[in-house]
């Protein structure tokens, strides 16, 4: 006999989802997730002015707003023939925004979001909300490990605010800055800013490497079976993100980005990825079957929460076809087959402490070492684009060129910046990488107005409900298969589901319970 | 002395959590200050729920909301953050499952909201729908106060609006609960606490001198006034100029770039475009309040 065990909804991740899974033996037979919210931003945006997608998509996540108003730019920069005039203090400046956002995102969900499957508070500060109600019961770091642990989780908080602090120095505020504008930044950086912001950035590079790396490899030695659960589809995706100036890439042929885009299947076979191979099922989702398989270019967002065989509002992206696993994982292991010295050093550091071999990280525990040792990565190169800035020049196009031909910038379109004048119909797209996986913005312009917005999120990817050809979702093939040892605390089932840093709001939606399965039903 | 206590019950609607992460960015007090007797000598509060933050999920958490409601009738604070989706029963939007059926925003707002002592309708789209409220409002998004109105709520609401709001305005808010009870709050035409939002972005802006002498920006990173650029401090409320954001570090015009009316009921229809002047017709048209008095608008 079947159990269901339905777990709505999962707390500490971005927004409202929930999960199930039909348990059979004691393991996973079957696996859904669904988020439980829909907002349908695509829709607000079409007839709008196309600058302020820039703002307005920021507002779809406050917890990695700056990946968006990276994508919107460069999207934006892209529609407007902006995309080969941005200079290169502002192609800096917005990696070093997106960066400090990275650094903030993945420092709070390891200790805000994930630590407290792995970490007793209870015991270090005693019955309090909200560290009760919890699962009880598999709860296994030493004492002085633990209080150690506790301390890091209040210390991460500080440290956490210091990573928006340093990114309004150049950003204006955070959440939802407003530095990052199509054409590059709109302050020019000045030796105090850029001081300013490096002696900050130190602080939090210490707490990284002396606290955030440690405390992972302490909850993987506690928790060392977690390297053999959640494996997942085994296929990694990655559009490639912090882009650079020239000066700083040599002859990277992923065009100067800081990670490199790819796709990596189970035997670490590398293929170069295209964005036209992206398509978007909706068999199982809440939208019109006339809208299955197009590229997001060509997509639409027709609503049809009525339709049966549906259970989500996420579409189910695709890469030619086949399931795929984005974020840190992912993006860790495409540097580290095309042959990134820096990521292979700090990836072998870590697997020689396990003995372990790289398909290890296809895993939970792999989850969170890959992002662990991306936010090392991140903030280490953060302080080398620091020193490339130049002082009190541009970091926004200006009215220096005239630069003509076909789909470039005119002098007109670039004499105003972010005032450039709006084309009359374009197209563009923006891809880049937020901190849980690669992220794309499509628009079309028509009448200098939005006509089309189409935006992917890494979630829709990993949260996915099965396709057309109904292969289950990421984060669903991660969970069929799981041992759940104890069907009223099913650690398992959430301890994988964090590991992937879900993002709900980013992924939108809404949900249809099933309830047709035998057996009995849990609800934890 | 006991220490008195106020339970919270935090909930998320339609929104994008940038609320719940900016009162994270507190930092005189943190937020994690408020809830140890660490701001006024006495009096805490206690989280019961915060679907971010808590270390439960799934069925028992939503008991926790159950509970509450009825051991603390009267006597717990409401937090709202993202509007309240009311179309087709308020299906777009569940905070979590009830003896096998959703428990959506809307009824769980309504209910929570009821038997509140107060609800902070915190940031833009719970306190006016906001962004999932702009046009086509796809999911026909509401207000807290509004939803309270057409349900005959009679629980004091507070409106900390701002996409997101400044921390200081949810702490500092707080504070005057604490201090000096309920009663104390001190709340404008649209109840919002004049303490925060008493005064327009445009008098004490750094870069007045600029508008006053004629010196505009006319690209984004000139100096001068950003009017021409789309600045919208000439109508709006909040005091962002003098407290800055992020521990005082900037803020939006500061960074250049025009203020985006982020706390007003407006934003962001009336707002938009973005980059676009604001004049008094773009006023009128909104019916905004022209609490402006100088003849600034051309």
């Amino acid at each position: 006999m079947s159990t269901k065990i339905k777990i709505d909804p999962v707390t500490r991740i971005e927004g409202h989802l929930a999960v199930e899974a039909v348990i059979d033996d004691g393991v996973v037979k079957e696996a859904k997730s669904a988020g439980t919210l829909f907002r349908g931003f695509e829709i607000i945006l079409q007839g709008r002015d196309p600058r302020d997608a820039n703002r307005l998509t920021q507002r779809i996540c406050g917890v990695c707003p700056t990946a968006h108003a990276t994508a919107s730019a460069l999207c934006l920069d892209d529609a407007f023939g902006l995309r080969d005039t941005v200079p290169d203090n502002g192609k800096l400046i917005r990696c070093l925004i997106l960066g400090s956002n990275f650094l903030q995102s993945h420092i709070l969900h390891f200790y805000h979001l994930a630590a407290l499957d792995y970490v007793d508070a209870v015991a270090a500060v005693g019955d309090l909300s909200p560290f009760v109600p919890r699962y009880e019961g598999d709860y296994r770091v030493s004492n002085e490990a633990n209080a150690e642990l506790v301390n890091h989780y209040l210390k991460a908080l500080d440290i956490r605010r210091k990573c928006h602090q340093m990114l309004s120095i150049f950003g204006g505020k955070m959440p939802h800055n407003v530095g990052v504008v199509p054409g590059g930044v709109i302050e020019k950086p000045t030796e105090e800013k850029i001081t300013n912001f490096l002696w900050r950035l130190n602080e939090i590079r210490a707490f990284v490497d002396n606290s955030y790396i440690p405390d992972v490899i302490a909850v993987a030695k506690a928790y060392s079976d977690y390297f053999e659960i959640g494996k997942g589809c085994q296929r990694l995706l990655t559009y490639g993100g912090f882009d650079l100036p020239p000066r700083l890439s040599g002859e990277d042929k992923s065009g100067g980005k800081l990670f490199k885009a790819g796709v990596v299947s189970g035997e670490l076979e590398f293929v170069d990825f295209a964005k036209e191979n992206i398509t978007e099922d909706v068999k199982h989702s809440w939208y019109a079957d006339s809208d299955s398989g197009k590229n997001p270019a060509k997509g639409e967002t027709k609503p049809q929460p009525k339709k049966k065989q549906a259970y989500s509002f996420i579409k189910s992206p695709r890469y030619k076809g086949e399931v795929c696993e984005l974020g840190p994982l992912a993006r860790m292991v495409n540097n580290y087959v095309q042959g990134d010295a820096e990521v292979k050093k700090l990836v072998d550091s870590v697997l020689v402490q396990f003995g372990a071999e790289i398909n290890v990280l296809y895993s939970v525990l792999g989850r969170h070492a890959a992002r662990a040792l991306e936010t090392k990565l991140v903030a280490d190169a953060m302080v080398g684009w620091l020193q490339q800035l130049k002082p009190n020049e541009p970091a926004i196009v200006h009215p220096v060129r005239n630069i003509t031909g076909g789909g470039q910038a005119t002098e007109e379109t670039i004499s105003n910046g972010v005032q450039a004048k709006i084309p009359e119909q374009g197209e563009g797209a923006g891809l880049t990488e937020a901190p849980r996986g690669a992220v794309g913005h499509w628009m079309t312009i028509k009448d200098r107005k939005i006509q089309r917005y189409q935006v992917i999120t890494p979630t829709a990817w990993n949260a996915s409900p099965k396709d057309d050809k109904d292969q289950p979702g990421a984060l669903e093939q991660a969970m069929i298969g799981t041992k759940v040892k104890d069907k009223d605390n099913p650690f398992e089932l959430v301890r994988i589901v964090r590991a992937f840093d879900p993002c709900l709001a980013c992924s939108v939606h809404l949900l249809d319970v099933r309830g047709n399965e035998s057996g009995i039903f849990r609800i934890v | 002395m006991d220490t008195k206590t106020y339970p919270v019950i935090w909930l998320q609607g339609a929104g994008c959590t940038g609320c719940s992460i900016s009162v994270l960015n507190a930092v005189s007090p943190r937020f994690q200050n408020l809830l140890l007797d660490e701001l006024v000598p006495g009096q805490q509060l206690n989280l019961l729920f915060h679907a971010t933050i808590m270390a439960g999920q799934g069925e028992p958490v939503i008991k926790v909301l159950r509970h509450t409601e009825k051991s603390r009738k009267g006597g717990y604070i409401l937090v709202v953050e993202g509007a309240i989706p009311t179309a087709e029963g308020g299906i777009y939007g569940s905070i979590g499952e009830e003896n096998g059926k959703h428990l959506t925003i809307q009824q769980s707002v309504e209910e929570l909201g009821r038997n509140a002592l107060l609800t902070i309708a915190l940031g833009t789209c719970a306190a006016y729908g906001g962004i999932p409220a702009a046009k086509p409002n796809p999911t026909l998004c509401k207000g807290v106060k509004t939803i309270f109105n057409e349900k005959g709520i009679k629980t004091l609401v507070v409106n900390v609006p701002g996409c997101p709001p400044h921390p200081d305005w949810f702490t500092g808010t707080i504070s005057v609960i604490l201090f000096s009870g309920v009663k104390a709050l001190d709340l404008d035409e649209l109840a919002r606490p004049r303490l925060f939002y008493g005064q327009l972005i445009h008098e004490n802006c750094p870069r007045r001198a600029d508008f006053d002498k004629g010196k505009f920006a006319e690209k984004l990173g000139d100096a001068g006034c950003l009017y021409k650029l789309g600045c919208k401090g000439h109508y709006t409320y909040a005091d962002c100029p003098l407290r800055q954001w992020n521990n005082g570090i900037s803020w939006c015009v500061k960074a250049g770039s025009p203020c985006l009316g982020c706390v007003e009921p407006e934003f962001p229809d009336g707002t938009s475009p973005i980059y676009e002047k604001i004049t008094y017709a773009t006023l009128r048209r909104l019916e905004a309040p022209l609490r402006s008095t100088s003849d600034d608008l051309q």
